[in-house]
């Protein structure tokens, strides 16, 4: 573990993203009491509760009123205090959006949002409870940090770097228990701003967030079986945005597909394609998600499916994309 | 200051307001001059602070909820000596501090606000932090009667109650005019005071345009009841200058160079 964390986690195995960031979050209180919880009647729901259980007079519920728990958690962190406000990502992003913006970002609060039930991943809840719209809108506010932890220890690591740092964060997780995608807390190198590649590969690249980062690693597994060499990058930190190694794909692979379980328009596919574009070199590129659509309501595994965001959908996809051609530029032997 | 001092100030900031809505070709004079008393008397008589340190931790902290009022806000500022006057020609100018409406870039403003129902929820989230840390500040919202009809405002009402947050004082610049006409034509807020009871706010309401009034119940706060309090001031619209008196046209319009004469004709002298 590295110096200075003042937090452990067992059994993360068998965690959901909520469970565990509630849990490193109330860790992490003992020693920085600086951190204040707080969230609208959904204590239970986003798992925030835990922290209340420890630290009461630390904890408020503003009752069922989103925006205005966004102005309080402004006030707060205007006088020094961190402030950690959690909702569901569909009432954080698209209630408080002018509110992010006005009270959070351009005032430059050091407050964190841990956004649940994000994507399709309320599934049966049905769509107005969905979030497919959250990068698209928090990517347009200036200042703030996007992650999409992939698993319950990805999480762990972004709710810790999130206190650590200064600035408004918005974290994406999920509603119920994603398989976890790495071994342990040790075995993975996680640094806001930083994709993680999980798989090398030369043919082609796919770039996934969230909870379709397990479905992109499964995919490339199946291709290779297919004798295609297939890199998968986590790309848990949609702003900043990991530009080298979107470009590094571009250049090595000259095929990317984005995997996300947002809108297609504006989401991290949308971010991935300005970097293609800035590049000037040749790739193509196909992006997985919701095609502008609102979301059907069911499990939240059969949604991915659905929206060929799962293993399935990302081999078909990775066979369409392998059959596209484009024109190599005369400098294409250099480049590469 | 003495009573006869503040009202000597007040009439100071209504030309100041004048003066700079007039060098910038617009902006927003009329509840500007409505809640210029009430400003006064905070900022001059009330409020503890250091301009020359606008950080200092112990200070009372003030939010414009109703942001759009930015010119009396800079007059008070600049009068109390946070930035000199001269930098008046500036307001609405290209990458100024002194923005159309608050931003905190400018020293003494703590929030930057415009966008109407703001306010009152950061005020309660500072407030709910010194309660929590022990300190003694005292925590100001300047609202608009129309902005009472923000849904937020009633969020933030009802929190204030709920936490005891009784270092929270807000004035409520009862005008009566809003951008499209009478606040209660186009959606009435009536009976305000009996509203703000009901969600646990002691109710002072006074003539806002009245210094010793103002003063008088400002020196009554904080109460250590457990009620945050709301100071309804009744006041008329663009106070001052004959022309801008509750004319709701004056919402948001400055004075040109004739009106901007016969303004400081009216204004003129010491109260």
């Amino acid at each position: 573990m590295a110096k200075g964390i003042t937090w452990s986690i067992e059994d993360a195995d068998h965690m959901t993203q909520a469970e565990i960031y509630g849990e490193v979050l109330t860790q992490i209180a003992k020693k920085n009491k600086k951190i204040i919880a707080m969230t609208a009647d959904l204590a239970g729901s986003t798992k925030i509760g835990r922290f209340q259980k420890d630290f009461p007079e630390r904890f408020f519920n503003v009752g069922i009123a989103e925006t205005n728990m966004m102005g309080i958690a402004s006030g707060l962190a205007a006088t020094g205090l961190i402030p950690v406000i959690s909702t569901f990502a569909a009432f954080a992003a698209l209630r408080c959006a002018e509110w992010v913006r006005t009270d959070l970002c351009y005032q430059k609060r050091n407050v964190k949002i841990i956004a649940t039930h994000s994507g399709t991943s309320f599934g049966q809840a049905g769509t107005t409870h969905h979030c497919t719209e959250d990068f698209g809108v928090m990517r347009a506010m200036a200042g703030i940090t996007i992650i999409a932890p992939a698993d319950a220890y990805e999480t762990a690591v972004a709710m810790s770097q999130a206190i650590d740092m200064d600035g408004p964060v918005y974290i994406r997780i999920g509603r119920s228990f994603e398989p976890p995608l790495h071994k342990s807390i040790d075995s993975f190198d996680f640094q806001i701003g930083k994709a993680i590649q999980l798989h090398d590969g030369t043919d082609l690249t796919v770039i996934a967030t969230g909870r379709t980062v397990n479905g992109a690693l499964e995919a490339a597994e199946i291709a290779a079986g297919q004798g295609l060499s297939v890199r998968v990058l986590d790309l848990h930190t949609i702003k900043p945005l990991d530009t080298e190694a979107i470009l590094k794909a571009v250049m090595e692979t000259r095929r990317i597909i984005t995997v996300e379980d947002h809108n297609v328009y504006c989401g991290m596919g949308s971010a991935v394609a300005d970097v293609i574009a800035s590049s000037g070199k040749g790739c193509v590129f196909k992006k997985l998600g919701l095609q502008d659509v609102f979301s059907i309501v069911g499990y939240p595994d059969d949604l991915l499916h659905y929206y060929k965001m799962d293993a399935d959908g990302i081999v078909e996809a990775i066979q369409q994309v392998m059959k596209m051609d484009f024109e190599q530029d005369e400098d294409w032997e250099d480049e590469v | 200051m003495t009573v006869a001092e503040l009202k000597k100030m007040a009439r100071q900031i209504r030309r100041d307001i004048i003066e700079m809505t007039h060098a910038a070709g617009s902006g927003h004079p009329g509840g500007s001059l409505s809640a210029t008393d009430f400003v006064t008397a905070l900022y001059f008589h009330k409020l503890r602070h250091h301009p020359d340190d606008p950080c200092w931790e112990g200070r009372d902290r003030v939010i414009f909820s109703k942001g759009h009022v930015a010119p009396v806000l800079y007059a008070a500022l600049a009068r109390s000596g946070y930035f000199p006057c001269a930098e008046y020609a500036s307001l609405r100018q290209y990458g100024a501090n002194l923005q159309g409406h608050p931003c905190n870039c400018t020293p003494g403003v703590e929030v930057g606000t415009g966008s109407l129902g703001q306010g009152l929820s950061v005020i309660v989230g500072m407030a709910l932090a010194a309660k929590l840390d022990g300190r003694d500040n005292l925590f100001y919202c300047v609202n608009g009667d129309g902005e009472m009809q923000e849904g937020q405002i009633w969020e933030a009402l009802m929190a204030a109650g709920h936490f005891k947050l009784d270092r929270v004082l807000t004035f409520i610049d009862y005008n009566g005019l809003q951008i499209d006409g009478e606040v209660e034509k186009v959606m009435g807020i009536a009976p305000l005071a009996d509203k703000l009871r009901a969600f646990r706010w002691h109710v002072a309401e006074v003539d806002g345009h009245d210094m010793q009034s103002l003063v008088d119940v400002l020196d009554e706060f904080p109460r250590g009841d457990g009620r945050p309090v709301a100071i309804i001031g009744h006041t008329i619209k663009g106070k001052g200058v004959s022309f801008m008196e509750n004319q709701a046209g004056w919402h948001g319009k400055a004075p040109n160079d004739e009106e901007y004469a016969k303004a400081m004709a009216e204004l003129a002298g010491e109260d």
